[in-house]
């Protein structure tokens, strides 16, 4: 590119200037490119957010009315066509808060000795590698582990145990991931200042890293709780479908979600597939908004850019 | 001292059941299905289409391209509207209405998987049926469900990449006079481009592990399916629709396509995992 | 792909007290660095602290060389020195600090009381509550007033109200923030101005009566008010405490101190009563710095 001066350009021939004028003339300008393209991605968003409205409406409208006092405290009969579902919320919170209570622990140790306790290196390396490729893994292997594994290899059978132990590790890494972003979250001149005073490390963890990543260890721990409530083909698997009360955590229960499925897919009673299915949308929701809540407050707090 | 060594090594310990698990997973999964393979003999297994558990023929041909088939299809929709997403969350949209609209499509990935299954049920299949043709329970249904359901991860993950680009980017390209969409699609999506690959594996990871709702839209026929409008059959649904009753060799079978499944699976991972290695080797992203 | 990260947030080198390098001798328990310019001042003749021949690195980048240095019960030591001499590292290294960092490796003795406090029967957590420590940025921690300053007590295992009420009065009296903050203690500690925060860190610090407080650049984010009344405590505090002070505001070391020592590029150039030091150094290159040559 050489700006040197250089002999007047020849004039350009006016058909090759009609050309010219007719490709611009062809060729939207970018603006105008930009309007088009920037309303077909907001169209998308319109779309997702329709999708997303409309599913959760077309179940709360045709679930809610059939949801009365008697549907959630009241046993199924004849396989679900009539009676209510109590037995599947008991089921449902059973197997999962039993799951979260085994994984929380768990990932929470894990995430603290990722950031706290080791530096990087094969063995973190190898932590990391095996949470990654566990949050991969289909339910429904999961499902088929859980069945050899916990319900026949160390006999648990089909029960809300093996269903709790089954749904712990698949949550685990969500768990560990959410607890490790908390964690790191939390400034490094805490530490400093709480080693300063003479701490431990453990109390350094405990007292100032954990408390101050609280709220956001806890948005990975309830989304946790509505991952698991939603979660089917494993629990199909492991928990077993009985209609009944459990009497222990070795007895088979049947989640809420399990029920929809049956009450769906064998036609077996609409009105009372809506309503099941209603309650769980409610309980999703509320999950989320707690989960939503948790994380703008752990946000508000602000403590943690000083 | 020494209580802090005794912390560490509880904390070590319980740090590597995640391995652990996985470990277990990988074996026990492995023990029950293997041997099934090759006492049928691999190429068999693989390449036959015949699944008739009674008369202990147990070929899964079918079913993989079933698999196969409802997973692009999801691609195809979930990936155009999740790049769509990220693009107007990231580049278009004001942090107020990002703030609102972020939240809301982590709630799409909230809802039951049972529920996106009856969703498409009583209201996609009956309008395949109606206006496209066949018997509704299809692929083409499938992969709308799957599409919509894989929107979250593959969105979320794509707004990590779209957000690890420096900034810097995008301001010399304005400042040379490209339009937001020209910075956009030009400079952001290749710079991005790891970042979004390894969204879109892991968006397929997820679709083909997806159960209950495709239960629930494919029909569940064993036939290699010639048509968008043709039921079929995937390798989850198959575990979860015999798994209840199923015995012996049957059984074994079916752990056999979970074993399928587990391989196919850590392939999509080891090879996102690779992707947004080399975005990490390339440097600069972060 | 937050999952795939591979940044630690820290590393875990504080319990490990195992070093590459560490040459065993004995130091002289009277030695005085050779260019000491104190002798003619009637100092204790035993150090509170003394270094010998300590050498820090980082990535076997050495932060500071070869120092030797004593520094006596109930001075004021003022280190100054352009940035990068090496005194935020020397201070670390007084409380083992740099510990925290894996890339941190040391050799020589700093010597507590006689004790070398990078031997292997030094429990850090101890050590640190003897030798308090106030940073450059006030960083209360996201509790109360109150709960800021009772925290290093509590991991200490006191858990009598009242002895803890009474320590928060004092220190917070010695402080000079006692009658700022008396009647809003609950009030969460990051509703104090940055000055008011500084003075907490100090009470914060002095909640433990540590032997040696060594303070860390404390003013250089704060208003000459806030600068003042520091002063004023460290004045205070002189009289129980001994007190290293970083600083890179000469000024103030020539206000707040018994002695100065002048660090260049990880090397002690001299120490020496503060008034000698700054009337009549002995180095060269004290004097350039001084007069403002190096920054």
């Amino acid at each position: 590119m050489k700006l040197a001066p250089t002999a007047p350009l020849p004039p350009v021939p006016a058909s090759e200037r009609r050309n010219a004028a007719r490709r611009i003339r062809l060729m939207p300008s970018p603006t105008v490119t930009e309007r088009i393209v920037v309303a077909l991605l907001w169209a998308m968003a319109a779309i997702t957010i329709a999708v997303l409205v409309f599913i959760i409406g077309y179940i709360l409208l045709h679930g809610l009315p059939h949801v009365t006092w008697s549907f959630l405290t009241e046993s199924p009969r004849r396989m679900g066509r009539e009676g209510g579902v109590l037995p599947m919320i008991v089921g449902t919170v059973l197997v999962t808060g039993l799951a979260v209570l085994i994984a929380a622990p768990i990932g929470v140790a894990t995430a603290v000795y990722l950031t706290e306790y080791t530096a990087e290196g094969r063995l973190t390396a190898v932590i990391r590698f095996g949470a990654d490729c566990l949050a991969g893994i289909p339910s429904i292997v999961f499902g088929l582990f859980g069945f050899v594994f916990f319900a026949i290899t160390l006999g648990l059978g089909l029960s809300i145990l093996s269903g709790a132990l089954t749904l712990a590790l698949m949550v685990l890494p969500t768990i560990i991931r959410t607890s490790e972003e908390a964690i790191r979250a939390v400034p490094y001149a805490y530490r400093e200042a709480s080693f300063g005073l003479g701490s431990t490390r453990w109390q350094t963890t405990l007292y100032v890293v954990l408390r101050s990543a609280l709220p956001g260890i806890s948005t990975g721990v309830v989304l946790s709780v509505g991952r698991s409530i939603s979660e089917t083909a494993a629990v199909m698997l492991t928990a077993g479908s009985a209609l009944g009360l459990p009497d222990s955590l070795f007895d088979s229960s049947r989640t809420l979600a399990l029920h929809f499925y049956y009450l769906a897919q064998e036609n077996i009673s609409e009105a009372n597939a809506y309503a099941t299915a209603a309650v769980l949308v409610m309980a999703i929701l509320a999950i989320n908004l707690f989960a939503y809540w948790l994380m703008r407050r752990f946000i508000a707090r602000g403590g943690h850019h000083a | 001292m020494k209580q802090d060594k005794l912390i560490k090594a509880i904390l070590m310990a319980v740090a590597l059941s995640a391995i652990g698990g996985l470990g277990l997973i990988t074996l026990f999964i492995f023990k029950e299905g293997l041997p099934i393979i090759l006492q049928i003999g691999v190429a068999d297994f693989f390449c036959s289409t015949d699944w008739s558990p009674g008369e202990q023929r147990f070929g899964i041909l079918s079913m993989i391209v079933g698999s196969v088939a409802v997973t692009l299809g999801a691609m195809a929709i979930g990936v155009v509207f999740s790049l769509g997403l990220a693009i107007v969350l990231t580049q278009f949209c004001p942090p107020k209405v990002a703030g609102v609209l972020k939240p809301l499509i982590e709630l799409l990935a909230g809802i039951p998987s049972v529920v996106y299954g009856f969703i498409g049920m009583v209201t996609i299949i009956p309008l395949i049926r109606e206006y496209v043709g066949g018997p509704g329970f299809s692929v083409l249904a499938a992969s709308i469900v799957l599409g919509i359901m894989v929107l979250p991860t593959v969105t979320s993950i794509s707004i990590d990449a779209l957000n690890a680009v420096p900034r810097s980017f995008w301001e010399g390209s304005v400042a040379l006079g490209a339009t937001r969409w020209q910075t956009t699609h030009m400079l952001l999506l290749k710079a991005a481009r790891s970042g979004i690959l390894a969204a879109i594996i892991l968006g397929m990871g997820r679709a083909i592990g997806e159960t209950m709702a495709v239960i629930m839209v494919t029909g569940n026929s064993l036939e290699i399916p010639r048509a968008i409008t043709d039921p079929v059959r995937t390798l989850t649904s198959n575990i979860a629709l015999e798994m209840n009753y199923a015995t012996g060799q049957h059984r074994k079978a079916l752990f056999a396509t979970g074993v399928t499944l587990f391989i196919i699976i850590m392939a999509l991972n080891t090879l996102a995992m690779a992707v947004s290695r080399r975005r990490v080797a390339g440097g600069g992203n972060r | 792909m937050p999952e795939l990260q591979t940044q630690p947030v820290f590393h875990a080198r504080e319990v490990e007290s195992s070093r590459p390098s560490r040459p065993c001798f004995d130091a002289p328990p009277a030695h005085r660095p050779a260019r000491d310019t104190g002798e003619q001042t009637a100092e204790p003749a035993r150090p509170k602290i003394s270094v010998r021949n300590f050498t820090a690195c980082f990535n076997d980048v050495p932060g500071i060389r070869n120092l030797t240095l004593d520094i006596f019960p109930r001075e004021r030591l003022a280190i100054i020195g352009p940035a990068s001499s090496g005194k935020t590292t020397f201070l670390r290294s007084l409380n083992r600090l740099n510990d925290l960092e894996r890339a941190f490796t040391c050799s020589g003795q700093i010597l507590l009381d006689g004790e070398d406090i990078y031997g292997p029967e030094i429990d850090v957590a101890a050590l640190r509550r003897r030798v308090g420590m106030v940073y450059a940025v006030p960083v209360p921690l996201p509790w109360s007033i109150y709960e800021n300053l009772v925290y290093g007590l509590k991991l200490a295992g006191v858990r009598d109200r009242q002895i803890l009420d009474q320590r928060v009065e004092t220190s917070l009296k010695e402080a000079v923030l006692w009658d700022e903050v008396k009647d809003r203690l609950k009030e969460p500690a990051h509703n104090l101005s940055g000055g008011q925060q500084q003075r907490l860190c100090l009470a914060r610090v002095l909640m433990l009566d540590p032997e040696v407080l060594v303070l860390d650049e404390p003013c250089s984010g704060l208003d000459p008010i806030s600068t003042g009344k520091i002063e004023d405590a460290l004045l205070e505090l002189k009289a129980k405490h001994t007190i290293v002070l970083v600083t890179n505001n000469t000024k103030q070391a020539a206000r707040a101190s018994d002695r100065t020592a002048f660090f260049l590029m990880g090397e002690l150039v001299e120490v020496g009563p503060t008034a000698d030091v700054f009337t009549r150094p002995r180095d060269r290159r004290t004097n350039s710095y001084l007069v403002g040559q190096f920054g």
